[in-house]
C-alpha cells in the first residue's frame, strides 16, 4: 500500500492540477488578507469558500484521477498485491497530495501575515483541519462514485449531483421543512439530519471553535444548545470523521467485489 | 499445470463464459483464440484474478487461484490496453514495479532488445503506442516467472519488435516457462503454438494441437481450419445446437 501510495503521490506530485489547485488557494487567501486587517473576518469568508470549493475539487479530482489511473490499476492489480492495497495507495496517494497543496496554498500567506502569533492561530488550525477532512471525505465519495459508475460521463454526472445536493439542494431542502413543519418540535430531528451532512458539520464546527453566535445557523444553534460548544465540536468532529471512513469503506467492498 | 473447471461468467446479460474447461500442461505454449468479444481476454483475467468467476475454478499448481494473491508473483502478464501513470518517466515505471514485486529482475538485456534506452527519461505520455506495447512487453518479461499470459502481445509492434518477441516467447519456452496467448495473427499461432483453444459462442470448441486441428480440416493453414470452423458455424445457424466437441466437424 506505501509503495502504491508512493508512486500515485510521484504521480501527483507532477500534475498541473495539483498546482493550480494550490495557486487557487494562495491567491483567495492572498487577497483576503490584503482586502481586510480583521483576520477573523478573513477566517470567516475563507470559510465559506472552503467548504463549498473542497468538496467540489475534491469530488472532481477524485473521479478524474480514479478514471485515469483505472487502465494502470489493472497492471497493479495483475501483480501480487492486494486490491486494497492497491486502492487504499491510490486514495491516500490523491488525498495527500491535495492534502499538501491546500495546506501549502492556505498556509503561506497566513504565516507571512503572521498568523502564528496572533491571537486567531487555533480558529485558523481549525480551518485548515476542516478543509483536509472535507478534502478526505469527497475524495472518498468520488472513488466511490466512479468505482460504481464504469461509464464516466454517468459518474461524473452523479458526481456533481451529490456535491450539490450537500453543497446547495441540502440548505434550501431544510428551509423549507422548517418552514413547512413550524409548529412541530425539530430540533431532535434537524441534529439528526445535520450529521448527515459533511459541509453542514464543517460549518458549525468552525463556528463553535470562533464562537459567533450569529452565524452558527439553525442547525449550529441547536448542536450547540444541545451538545455545547466542547461536546458540540467532539460530536461533529467524530461525524466528519465517519464521514471519511464510511464512504472509503464501502468504496474498497465495491472494489473488492469488481471485474477489472 | 493450470486446470480450469467449469468456468461461467456474465456480464449482465451477456453470458460471456458458459462452462468452459481447459487444461494447459506446463511448459507449452498455448494460443487461446476465438472471435473479438468471444471471451478471450476475459478467461485470462480470470486466471489473474481481475474479473471473478460466476461459477467454476481455477486450479495453478493444484492450489485454488480464488481469494489469494501471492501466487500472481510467478507470472507476467501482458495486458491488451497499456496504460500507464501519465506523468512519472520510463526509468520511474520500472523501478515502480521492481519495487513493488521485490524480486530479481533482467531488465538491461531486455531495455537493448526494444531499443528503449534512449527513452529512459521520457514521460509516459508522450509515448507512442507501439512504444507502450514495448515497455509493456518488458515489464512482464523482466521478472523470472513460470507463467506469461500475453493478450494480444503483437499489437502495434513494428517487425524488428516482433522478432525479438517471438525470440523471448521461444527463449521462455526453453527454459519450462508456460506461455498462454492470445492474438489474431495466425501465422504466428502456426509457428509458436502446441496447443490452440478455440473459443465460441462461450464455450470450448476445439482444444488440441496445432496438428490435429490442420487434420481435422484437410486444411495445412490454421488461418483456412479457423475461417472453416467459422464458416460451419454460420450455416449451421443457431450456435447453442452445436456439441462443443470437436467430433461434431
Ligand atoms: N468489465 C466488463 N463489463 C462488461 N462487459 C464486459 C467486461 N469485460 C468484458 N465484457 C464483455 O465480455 C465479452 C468478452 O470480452 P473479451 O474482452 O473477453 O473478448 P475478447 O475475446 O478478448 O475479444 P477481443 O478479440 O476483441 O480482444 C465482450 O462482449 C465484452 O463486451
Ligand atoms: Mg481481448
Amino acid at each position: 500500500m506505501i509503495k502504491t501510495l508512493k508512486y500515485s503521490f510521484y504521480d501527483l506530485a507532477r500534475s498541473n492540477w495539483t498546482y493550480l489547485y494550490m495557486l487557487f488557494y494562495l491567491l483567495t487567501a492572498l487577497s483576503l488578507l490584503f482586502l481586510s486587517n480583521d483576520l477573523s473576518r478573513v477566517i470567516v469568508s475563507l470559510m465559506n469558500i472552503i467548504i463549498v470549493l473542497t468538496p467540489l475539487i475534491g469530488m472532481m479530482l477524485g473521479t478524474m484521477y480514479y478514471y485515469n489511473t483505472r487502465d494502470f490499476a489493472e497492471l497493479l492489480l495483475a501483480q501480487p498485491i492486494q486490491r486494497k492495497s492497491v486502492f487504499l495507495g491510490q486514495y491516500l496517494g490523491l488525498s495527500l497530495s491535495m492534502t499538501l497543496s491546500f495546506l501549502v496554498g492556505l498556509g503561506i500567506p497566513f504565516i507571512i501575515y503572521g498568523v502564528l502569533v496572533s491571537s486567531e492561530v487555533w480558529n485558523f488550525s481549525m480551518l485548515l483541519l476542516v478543509g483536509v477532512l472535507l478534502t478526505l471525505v469527497f475524495a472518498a465519495l468520488a472513488f466511490l462514485v466512479a468505482a460504481m459508475f464504469e461509464n464516466k460521463i454517468k459518474g461524473f454526472g452523479v458526481a456533481i449531483v451529490v456535491w450539490l445536493s450537500l453543497a446547495v439542494v441540502y440548505d434550501g431542502l431544510f428551509l423549507l421543512a422548517m418552514m413547512l413543519f413550524e409548529s412541530y418540535p425539530l430540533e431532535n430531528a434537524a441534529l439528526g439530519i445535520t450529521l448527515l451532512n459533511p459541509i453542514d458539520l464543517s460549518r458549525i464546527l468552525i463556528m463553535l471553535k470562533l464562537d459567533i453566535s450569529a452565524l452558527l445557523g439553525y442547525t449550529g444553534a441547536v448542536f450547540n444548545k444541545f451538545f455545547g460548544t466542547s461536546l458540540g465540536l467532539l460530536v461533529s468532529l467524530g461525524a466528519l470523521s465517519l464521514w471519511v471512513l464510511a464512504p472509503l469503506g464501502l468504496f474498497l467492498r465495491v472494489v473488492k467485489h469488481k471485474d477489472f | 499445470m493450470i486446470k480450469i473447471n467449469n468456468l461461467c461468467k456474465s456480464f449482465g446479460k451477456n453470458h460471456v463464459l458458459k462452462g468452459v474447461d481447459i487444461l494447459i500442461p506446463e511448459g507449452n505454449i498455448t494460443a487461446v483464440l476465438g472471435p473479438n468479444g468471444s471471451g478471450k481476454t476475459t478467461i485470462l483475467k480470470i486466471l489473474l484474478g481481475l474479473v471473478k468467476p460466476d461459477k467454476g475454478n481455477v486450479f495453478w499448481k493444484q492450489r485454488i487461484t480464488h481469494g489469494d494473491y501471492s501466487y500472481r508473483n510467478k507470472i507476467g502478464y501482458l495486458p491488451q490496453i497499456a496504460r500507464f501513470p501519465e506523468n512519472l518517466r520510463v526509468r520511474e515505471l520500472f523501478s515502480m514495479i521492481q519495487d513493488i514485486r521485490q524480486q530479481p529482475s533482467d531488465l538491461e538485456p531486455l531495455l537493448d532488445a526494444f531499443k528503449l534506452r534512449p527513452l529512459l527519461n521520457d514521460r509516459l505520455r508522450h509515448l507512442s503506442g507501439g512504444t507502450r506495447q514495448k515497455i509493456n512487453t518488458v515489464l512482464t518479461f523482466m521478472f523470472d516467472n513460470d507463467l506469461f499470459i500475453l493478450d494480444e502481445p503483437t499489437a502495434g509492434l513494428d517487425p524488428v519488435a516482433m522478432i525479438q518477441l517471438r525470440e523471448i516467447i521461444a527463449r521462455k519456452q526453453k527454459e519450462g516457462k508456460t506461455i498462454l496467448f492470445t492474438t489474431h495473427i495466425m501465422s504466428l499461432v502456426q509457428e509458436m503454438a502446441q496447443q490452440i483453444i478455440f473459443l465460441l459462442d462461450g464455450r470450448i470448441y476445439f482444444q488440441g494441437s496445432v496438428q490435429e486441428l490442420q487434420k481435422l480440416h484437410g486444411e495445412h493453414n490454421v488461418e483456412r481450419a479457423i475461417a472453416r470452423i467459422l464458416e460451419v458455424n454460420e450455416h449451421e445457424g443457431v450456435l447453442d445446437s452445436v456439441q462443443p466437441t470437436a467430433s461434431t466437424l
